[in-house]
């Protein structure tokens, strides 16, 4: 197949198939250059900029929230164009019809969305509440079939965050094959899929997958609605890079107005752009200033995306997060580096329009990416707290090289693969519960397998391991059950028709695990191995303090003994996962990942055998605990990069936080040694890092003054947040941790 | 065999060249009236490890070190440990890892001569620039660690030169261009830095119940620093 708008690109089998990895592979061009092309922003990219930042500071002023829309379901085209200075944009598309404005979004549960409203002085009109009282939310569904033990599992906190009452997320559409193809292609291959499903005899499985393409296909075609609303027509392939942006852009937006996904992602756009670019540069249409500000422009609106979600949310995910994942960099199956200008180009945006947490930019290292993108990203960190990075190296073999990032640190490939997003469970309150045989003494439920408190003076690591297995196992078959049926109903209430449309119709399902207090777990059990741990117990005869006497190895030290403890519970627990089938054959993944939720999990939970206090937080993540490491980053680097991502496909999330002085005297030293130890721990097979370069004394005054520091940016458990954003507590706990000092 | 070490960090930008696992030795025979780390003085003090339980942790890190980076052996002084400082250099050459020396430089006998043997670098802690200083501050005279000096540029080794500013001691122009001229007559030396006096250390003074002897000298103002440093390249 031919397109004119496609004049100028390589021909490939991507002419005849949706396959937008082999249009990239066909035609783009590695850059391995330095970051000395680019320029900074335009006065008009200022201009627009300024007007923003005012936006944003009335919406701190006015609480968090600048305006509700509530009569009115957010969907597609259910507002009005919306602009910022229609005159001066360059790429067009708003949530509602005003900048930060938030929209309802009831599909997940009306509960929530009232209490939304509620929480920053609105309420949900009659209109909207009228309109749902004969509807199945998804939540409706949920709690018809939840069983007595999954809800008391649910009330103690042992299992937490579940997204049974709002968007599961976690699904990257491939918003890049809008911008390719044009919708109407798409809504082509759709129909002959359905067709296709029709020829043989129907299951239960394949009457749903045609209604779903029903969906997918009306929902292509809002997506044409939506974007006339905007003056455009997106029904033909895009045909410059101006394009390009605005069709990729109107297929996320549709996505982010049907839906109210926990994480929507925006997946791996800038060197698919770049090949747009380039085009035009080459014809002489654009320049780099214009090339630049498209970018800009583009990011701009990607940073005034807004969910309307309640205070509990916030408490789980702290500051206000869309998660709108952008993949850097990276290398290709055929050893070419996927880095191109525009992956300078996006990172240069925290230049242009400074530092923020949106988009959640991610670069995919590889220890084989060019030098100059290495430096260039170093440089960018040390001076924005924006960038996180992942090890390339150890996902490419799973995902292959046109995979992107959902939320933090899932990685899934993009168009063929999506996940069902799963939060976590408390390992750590899990423990306690084994120890007093099915008694969580926080909540005062009994929950799981009955059998009597762990008797003896002290407590032997033997038989507490025994004991703790039981319940890793009883645990395991509850959550995979649970997580079945959540998104049963999620597919069967709030199916998310457009990113599904711009998935393949055949697409692989992950089923995403997690756990918290991980670190807390892996101490714990190794103060049963090395220490002597004494129970105390109330009046009760619950256990609910310990004595711990004697040293023990603490993870983040680079302590085998420990450490392989941690690796060990990762392990255990995505072995017994698996023993449950999951929803749609999905494959089962782990993460160790808490967002900022490591606070409340820690809040909720009793006193541990490592010596951590009742309602003390958990580090975040999989980070050693705070103040326990003795010979500095490195070494707890080392114990992090020894948990398999194997066994935790879902991700190992770790922040890193040091002040500039640790990581060398000038700005060249700090670069080099920022780049060495990417290079390291990526070489020794972890995961994931998000790196903050600042100083303890700027959170606290940061803490003490905020409306000084307004656009503070900061790497938190796997995404970024604004400082001032995240409750008090959360900022006391970011404070709190292990910042890496010179000696 | 076995010696003597205060701690271990294993993240080190700031003593020598990339990313360095840091020894700190135990020990030293000097007390320096700015000395940032009195804990490290006593002989007896720290933990006993043997040469191949270091080599074998710094391994574990060698994927950090990137080109320029490596081992630093630090203290105290490493000089009083010798042969235990060059069994740690040998094995982590044997691997590949790239030896640093940071020292005071005032021992020289045979068994230091060893040691630099298996060096690639030392980073010398020249305090001061003439002997009185040096005895009134240090507790040592100058001429062991001109002799020091002497003997790398004999045995080539680079060397990087390092100084602490301490205001009212040796903030002048004169210490700068007597630097200087170390420098010039030393080609080994083809790094020099001068570091401002911190007081950070206090806590650990004070909680060793002894005196900072400079607890009450000011530190150096940036614009000072910056100053010695332009003279410094001039």
């Amino acid at each position: 197949m031919e397109h004119t708008n496609w004049n100028g690109f390589k021909a490939g089998k991507w002419q005849n198939e949706i396959n937008v990895r082999d249009f990239i592979q066909t035609n783009y061009a590695e850059y391995t250059g330095d970051e000395s092309f680019l320029e900074g922003a335009t006065e008009r990219t200022n201009a627009l900029m300024a007007k923003v930042q005012e936006l944003f500071a009335q919406e701190r002023k006015n609480g968090g929230v600048l305006d509700i829309d509530t009569e009115t379901v957010s969907s597609l085209t259910s507002y009005a164009p919306g602009y910022i200075d229609k005159d001066n944009e360059l790429i067009f598309g708003m949530q509602t019809d005003s900048p930060l404005k938030r929209g309802v979004n009831p599909f997940g549960g009306i509960r929530m969305a009232r209490q939304a409203c509620a929480a920053y002085g609105y309420r949900l009109s009659d209109k909207v509440e009228d309109e749902f009282k004969f509807r199945t939310t998804h939540n409706d569904g949920v709690f018809r079939v939840y069983t007595e033990e999954m809800r008391k599992a649910r009330k103690c906190h042992v299992i937490t965050g579940l997204p049974d009452a709002y968007g599961r997320g976690r699904i990257i559409g491939d918003y890049r094959r809008v911008a390719l193809y044009g919708v109407d292609r798409l809504i082509k291959q759709k129909q002959a899929d359905k067709a296709k499903l029709g020829e043989a005899d129907f299951t239960v499985e394949s009457a749903r997958q045609s209604e779903e393409l029903f969906q997918q296909i009306t929902f292509l075609g809002y997506l044409k609605e939506m974007a006339a609303m905007y003056g455009f027509d997106i029904s033909e392939p895009a045909k410059n890079a101006k394009e390009a942006i605005q069709w990729t852009y109107f297929a996320y937006l549709g996505a982010i107005k049907e839906q109210n996904g926990a994480a929507m992602s925006l997946g791996r756009v800038s060197s698919f752009f770049d090949i747009y670019i380039e085009r035009d540069i080459k014809n002489g249409t654009l320049d780099e200033k214009g090339a630049q500000e498209l970018m800009d422009d583009f990011v701009i609106k990607l940073r005034i995306a807004r969910h309307l979600r309640t205070p509990e949310y916030n408490e789980l995910f702290g500051g206000d997060p869309m998660w709108i994942t952008e993949a850097v960099g990276g290398m290709g199956n055929d050893g070419r580096t996927l880095v191109t200008k525009s992956s300078f180009r996006m990172l240069n945006t925290l230049y242009t329009l400074g530092s923020s947490p949106e988009p959640n930019l991610t670069v995919l290292w590889s220890t084989r990416l060019p030098e100059g993108f290495k430096r260039f990203c170093a440089k960018v960190s040390a001076d924005t707290d924006s960038i996180q990075y992942e090890n390339d190296d150890i996902m490419r073999p799973h995902h292959g090289d046109d995979y992107a990032i959902a939320c933090c640190v899932s990685a899934m490939e993009i168009g063929k693969q999506m996940q069902f997003f799963g939060a976590r469970c408390n390992l750590a309150k899990l423990l306690l519960i084994a120890l007093n045989g099915g008694f969580d003494t926080t909540s005062g439920i009994h929950i799981g397998p009955q059998m009597p408190v762990m008797e003896g003076e002290t407590l032997d690591y033997d038989a507490v391991k025994e004991r703790f297995d039981i319940y890793v196992e009883w645990l395991s078959k509850l959550y995979v059950n649970t997580m079945n049926l959540i998104h049963y109903m999620h597919d069967k209430y709030a199916y998310e028709k457009t990113q599904m449309a711009l998935h393949d119709t055949d697409v692989k399902r992950l089923m995403a695990f997690g756990v918290a207090g991980f670190s807390v777990v892996a101490d714990s059990l190794s103060a049963f191995k090395f220490a002597k741990v004494q129970p105390i117990k109330d009046e009760m005869g619950y256990i609910v303090e310990f004595k711990t006497e004697g040293d023990f190895p603490k993870y983040g030290n680079d302590d085998d003994r420990v450490d392989l403890i941690a690796r060990d519970v990762a392990h255990q627990v995505i072995t017994e996962l698996r023993k449950t089938p999951a929803y749609r054959n999905a494959e089962h993944t782990l993460s160790v990942l808490t967002i900022t939720s490591n606070v409340m999990y820690g809040k909720n939970t009793g006193a541990t055998p490592d010596g951590r206090k009742s309602g003390a937080p958990f580090a975040p993540g999989a980070n050693p605990m705070h103040n326990r490491e003795e010979n500095g980053a490195l070494a707890s680097l080392n114990s992090v990069a020894k948990i398999c991502y194997e066994d935790c496909r879902d991700g190992i999330s770790n922040t890193f936080s040091i002040t500039p002085d640790a990581l060398g005297k000038t700005e060249d030293e700090r670069t080099s040694n920022l780049v060495s130890i990417l290079d390291g721990y990526f070489a020794k097979k972890a995961h994931h890092i998000n790196i903050n370069v600042l100083n303890r004394e700027t959170l606290i005054k940061a803490y003490e003054n905020p409306e000084e520091y307004p656009n503070l940016t900061i790497r938190v458990s796997g995404y970024a947040v604004n400082f001032n954003k995240l409750s008090r507590e959360q900022q006391r706990e970011v404070i709190s941790r292990t910042f890496h000092q010179s000696v | 065999m076995t010696g003597r070490v205060h701690s271990i960090q294993s993240l080190g930008t700031v003593d020598g060249p990339g990313v360095r696992f840091v020894v700190f030795f135990q020990g030293c025979n000097l007390r320096c009236k700015c000395c940032h780390n009195p804990d490290t003085w006593d002989m007896a003090g720290g933990k006993e490890y043997t040469a191949d339980e270091i080599v074998q942790k710094a391994v574990r890190f060698k994927e950090y070190f990137g080109r320029e980076g490596g081992i630093t052996l630090s203290g105290g002084e490493p000089l009083l440990q010798p042969e235990f400082a060059k069994e740690i250099f040998e094995k982590c050459r044997e691997n590949g890892i790239n030896t640093c020396l940071d020292t005071s430089g005032n021992v020289l006998n045979q068994k230091v001569k060893d040691l630099l043997e298996v060096t690639d670098r030392v980073l010398l802690d020249y305090k001061y620039t003439d002997d009185a200083s040096y005895r009134e501050n240090a507790g040592c005279g100058i001429d062991t660690v001109n002799a020091f000096l002497k003997y790398l540029q004999e045995k080539s080794i680079p060397v990087t030169l390092r100084q602490v500013i301490i205001p009212a001691v040796n903030d002048g122009e004169e210490n700068v261009k007597r630097l200087k001229e170390v420098i010039k007559s030393h080609s080994c030396i083809d790094k020099t830095e001068l570091l401002p006096f911190r007081k950070i250390c206090a806590v650990k003074y004070e909680s060793m119940g002894i005196p900072f002897p400079f607890g009450e000298m000011d530190v150096p103002s940036d614009a000072l620093m910056d100053s010695l440093n332009a003279l410094l390249k001039e």
